[in-house]
């Protein structure tokens, strides 16, 4: 158990991205409104906090295995705009899972953003699970989050990245930039969910350096009532790689949704895929579930749910 | 009972595809037939409420079902296994099979639905109803499904369609299994001589209208002689 003093506030928003009081133990960084609430390391992984600017570095030494480090941020109040910087290195011949996330309780009429700025590198054959989730609630101002996230996978390393941002984020400019060596892949799954007014923006920028260097890029989105999303991805492959993209998108009431793929190959070994489809939920989908007993509208949540989960 | 009573449907095109059909369902086992846009399909989705008939009525143990959403007939007692089985992406095998029981299904429980139509739990139950699955695999999920709702009435549109040879002698004994166990009526479309075999009663669809209704042993024959090939060559000779 932590000592930690975490009021039933923060950890409300806590657990609206996965994480628990419990988990804060070890080498975590918990940040609250704009600054450093709490930290700590363990023998393997030392969290130092930055001197000239906002943020941490987190250094996991090689060899590092099964390790767990949740380094969440929550804003509880309005009017906050927070920026901060996370330096991941990673030894080489790691095996760790990194829990991020923002939530944000907004009860005010001013914006509050957060800015984090992501970057990971990532040594030879070290395998990393990257999971990011982001929330936000409350009252008339709006939440805003643009996470950025800069990866680099030397020779044989692995990236599993999986982000989800699925309630009450106003306005997101959502950033992943991959550069991958030898024998590495990257693999990020993101799934997003926009309702009212909100406004998302995702852009993925791979590029396929090494031989055998391979990134599949799954995105799933439903776009509710009159908002927007632009999913923009960028692939390019430069030497013997497989390059996938997946954009799927539902599309709702009177909600719009672009995407812009975009493969490049610049070796002739480069297989490169794209798939995007936009459409709304397909009438043969309701109509099985509703022979099976749902109503129209149990049948539509169900397909929502399932969709992006 | 299933009751259909002077039912007719003509497309919005003005297109009849059924003319004033007539028929009950009191048996356990009973199989429409006729070639290919005879109406068949067309008076399965009229009875599980996906198309609304032009005219008629459709009575389900005394209960008027004809104005009732596909919904409420579900919850009344019809179930009805698709031609084509529907994907869904995010949706698994234990999901719809929750979702068809009307509750969480155990692990245990799916594993007896999926045994009866050759699949194993193990390997399905956590899969995706999506691309990754073959027809075949769907076909047997889509049929396990029905078995889970078990309700008076399972329409079944050919359930042969897509399966290979293979799988086809196991799907005979699927169907011959769900016929000893059903306490309900099971209506089922299909070409197949071997399905058509273990009907109780058979009707047979043409051109939008019964055709002829009787056992087995007075409508295949008659199935099998009308079955000639194509003559227009001969005719062009």
């Amino acid at each position: 158990m932590s000592d930690l003093k975490i009021s039933t506030e923060q950890q409300d928003m806590l657990s609206k991205i996965s994480v628990m009081a419990d988990n804060l133990t070890g080498a975590f960084s918990l940040r609250v409104d704009g600054s450093s609430y709490a930290k700590g390391s363990s023998e393997n992984v030392k969290i130092i906090a930055k001197a000239d600017l906002p943020g941490i570095d987190i250094r996991i030494k090689a060899g590092t295995k099964g390790e767990k480090i949740h380094i969440p941020v929550i804003l509880t109040q309005t009017g906050i705009k927070d920026l901060v910087y996370n330096d991941f290195y990673i030894g080489d011949d790691c095996d760790v899972t990194i829990v991020a996330g923002c939530g944000i309780h907004n009860c005010g009429s001013e914006e509050s953003s957060h800015d984090g700025i992501h970057s990971f590198h990532i040594g030879k054959n070290s395998r990393v699970i990257y999971l990011e989730k982001h929330y936000g609630e409350g009252g008339n101002g709006k939440n805003v989050m643009n996470p950025t996230t800069i990866v680099e996978i030397d020779e044989g390393g692995y990236m599993e990245m999986d982000t989800v941002q699925i309630q009450g984020v106003d306005n997101t400019i959502r950033t992943t930039k991959g550069k991958l060596a030898d024998k590495a892949t990257l693999k990020i799954t993101e799934r997003i969910m926009t309702d009212g007014e909100q406004y998302a923006e995702t852009h993925f920028d791979v590029d396929l350096n090494g031989v055998d260097s391979g990134a599949h890029v799954i995105s799933r989105s439903v776009a509710r009532d009159k908002s927007r999303q632009l999913f923009i991805s960028n692939v390019n492959g430069n030497n013997k790689c497989m390059g996938h993209t997946e954009c799927d998108a539902i599309i709702m009431n009177e909600a719009s949704v672009s995407a812009v793929p975009k493969i490049s190959a610049n070796s002739t070994d480069a297989s490169l895929i794209h798939e995007a489809a936009i459409g709304k939920i397909a009438g043969d989908q309701l109509i099985k579930l509703m022979t099976l007993g749902l109503t129209e509208k149990e049948a539509e949540e169900r397909i929502i749910n399932g969709f992006i989960k | 009972m299933l009751e259909i009573k002077n039912l007719s449907y003509t497309t919005s095109e003005g297109k009849t595809i059924l003319k004033n059909i007539n028929l009950s369902v009191d048996e356990k086992f009973v199989a429409i037939t006729g070639p290919n846009g005879s109406g068949k399909s067309t008076m399965a989705k009229i009875i599980a409420g996906i198309i609304t008939p032009t005219e008629g009525r459709i009575i389900l143990d005394g209960i008027d079902i004809t104005d009732m959403s596909i919904t409420e007939r579900a919850n009344n007692g019809v179930s009805f296994a698709f031609q084509q089985p529907v994907r869904f992406k995010g949706i698994t095998v234990r999901d719809i099979i929750s979702i068809a029981a009307g509750r969480d299904v155990s692990f245990d429980e799916a594993c007896e639905y999926l045994s009866e139509v050759g699949l194993c739990a193990r390997e399905y139950i956590t899969r995706e109803i999506n691309d990754s699955l073959s027809g075949g695999e769907l076909k047997r999920i889509e049929i396990a499904t029905a078995f889970a709702r078990s309700t008076k009435l399972t329409i079944f549109d050919e359930p042969e369609a897509g399966i290979d040879l293979w799988s086809f002698q196991s799907l005979i004994k699927v169907f011959e299994r769900m016929y000893e166990q059903t306490n309900g009526s099971i209506l089922i479309i299909s070409h197949q001589e071997r399905i058509l075999s273990f009907a109780e009663k058979i009707i047979l669809l043409s051109a939008g209208e019964i055709a002829a209704v009787g056992s087995k042993e007075d409508i295949l024959p008659k199935l099998l002689a009308a079955n000639e090939a194509c003559n227009c060559r001969k005719a062009v000779n």
